[in-house]
């Protein structure tokens, strides 16, 4: 993460309208973010999985990769160089979630990569898009044109209103599939859609040119169905999801592995696959998916009502005196109705069920290890 | 009776030498939706200014100090219960706890209503 703390806050081309809104702004990643809108973040949440919520990510970093040959399978080639995953097998329309890995196995930035039939579309975190850019010109400016998309808006469409509202505004959403992404016109504007976000619920993300964001945004809140809803939401959205967020879940010391990404990892990057290794950290990556790692990412669920939050330390029992590892994300899940969590655990005791006990105000409090989605996922596949 | 106020925007009843203890509605729309309360040990004597009780929201875990030097003589359970409460009715029904007032001195240095009204406006 950049410190942000001495430059001015940037903002979104939707920053007046989260102000007409009633927002309650912070800084996030060097932008004035809406943190939450006057319903509050426990409403906001609700109102995403029960109907459509609205999300400003703006300032994340949206990326055109071009191979100088004019092939997309170029441009796939050249960023397998970067990422663990398959990329030449992402079809044309189609959407992948991937990171950028060091050589030491960790992650740089977790990052969306679509194909877009004659180039790639790369959504990356908005704390690092500097950085990830630097990175994609440095190791492929050779073969591959990059293009920072700095005059686009980014919004994120969720919940089960979700299709029927954009598809007022672009009925060729509807026959879309989960992870489908690439251009479409939405309310006359020339967007970029992927059905796909971060909060476990069906829905888009939409790219829009930024003087035409608010005609846009305006547009989708007519909606009675559709509510602006903050980061603090989003929060507990993704987290009830088990989706990573970047910087606490995984970061530049946590490797696919350890952060039970294996998922992420096609079969033809891992050892024995047609394009095996070749990104930075492979043979660290490699050998964890033959041998295992120390430590896992897991999903974990306190016993009682506290919330057991972020850097809590994590114990085997209830009076060890080393702890055995940390919680990387935690709060209270508005849908559930009970605190959630996610950590790291040695691998050993990483099983579903295990319990284990976190440090809270003096206090050893107990969890279980919980498989994740805490909530399921509403995907339309 | 009388209400008193801290600038930390906890609120005091004094009846007595009780102190019924609960934070503003002000503090509570600062906080947003509360998830979780934890009260003090009935029993417990706090020192003025020590952390007494804890507030959360679905984002963030906040302290209630003692606004007081007192001994705990008894937590508002329905709290534990019904968080909530303290967003719906943070000045009456979602009190946290009352204390034994141990120095009637302490209580010269909090606001009065008007004085509190002007520090959050």
């Amino acid at each position: 993460m950049r410190a942000h703390e001495n430059s001015p806050l940037k903002q979104t081309p939707l920053h007046a309208l989260h102000l007409a809104r009633g927002a309650k702004m912070v800084p996030f990643a060097g932008y004035d973010m809406p943190v939450q809108y006057t319903a509050g973040v426990l409403k906001e949440h609700l109102h995403t999985r029960k109907d459509a919520g609205l999300f400003d990510v703006s300032h994340m970093g949206q990326l055109v990769l071009k191979a100088k040959s004019g092939k997309v399978a170029d441009a796939a080639l050249a960023l397998e160089k970067l990422v663990p995953q398959d990329i030449v097998g992402i079809a044309p329309g189609r959407q992948r979630y991937a990171q950028f890995t060091n050589n030491d196995g960790g992650l740089l930035d977790d990052l969306m990569v679509a194909n877009f039939g004659d180039h790639l579309f790369l959504v990356v975190n908005a704390a690092c898009k500097e950085e990830d850019e630097a990175h994609l010109r440095a190791n492929l400016s050779d073969t591959c044109e990059i293009v920072s998309l700095a005059d686009r808006a980014l919004i994120a469409l969720q919940g089960p209103k979700a299709e029927s509202a954009l598809a007022n505004l672009c009925p060729d959403v509807s026959s879309m599939k989960f992870m489908d992404a690439g251009p479409r016109r939405v309310a006359d504007i020339d967007c970029f859609v992927s059905r796909s976000g971060y909060t476990g619920e069906d829905g888009f993300e939409i790219s829009v040119p930024a003087d035409k964001a608010e005609a846009l945004v305006a547009a989708l809140l007519d909606n009675p169905d559709v509510l602006p809803i903050g980061l603090g939401a989003r929060d507990s959205l993704r987290l009830e999801a088990g989706l990573c967020l970047y910087g606490h879940d995984i970061d530049t010391t946590t490797t696919p592995v350890e952060g039970a990404l294996e998922w992420s990892v096609q079969k033809v990057r891992r050892s024995g696959g047609a394009r095996a290794g070749g990104f930075p950290g492979a043979d660290k990556i490699l050998a964890q998916f033959t041998d295992g790692a120390a430590r896992r990412r897991v999903g974990l669920r306190p016993d009682g009502r506290a919330p057991v939050r972020e850097g809590a330390s994590l114990f085997a029992d209830a009076t060890s005196a080393e702890p055995i590892g940390k919680v990387t994300s935690g709060g209270f899940g508005p849908s559930l109705n009970a605190p959630v969590a996610m950590g790291y655990l040695p691998t050993a005791l990483s099983a579903v069920g295990t319990t284990v006990f976190a440090e809270v105000r003096g206090q050893r409090l107990p969890l279980k290890v919980a498989a994740t989605p805490f909530v399921p996922n509403t995907y339309k596949r | 009776m009388t209400t008193l106020y801290t600038s930390d925007h906890e609120w005091l009843r004094i009846e007595g030498d009780v102190a019924t203890i609960g934070i503003t509605d002000y503090a509570q729309s600062q906080l947003g939706d509360v998830v979780f309360v934890e009260l003090p040990k009935v029993g417990r004597s706090l020192k003025k200014a020590e952390a007494a009780a804890v507030v959360e929201s679905v984002k963030a875990a906040s302290d209630v100090y003692a606004p007081i030097t007192g001994e705990v003589i008894e937590v508002n359970e329905a709290l534990a219960a019904e968080p909530a409460l303290v967003n719906s009715d943070a000045g009456g029904k979602a009190w946290f706890f009352k204390l034994k007032i141990s120095d009637k001195g302490e209580l010269g240095g909090l606001m009065d209503e008007a004085a509190y009204a002007a520090h959050t406006a």
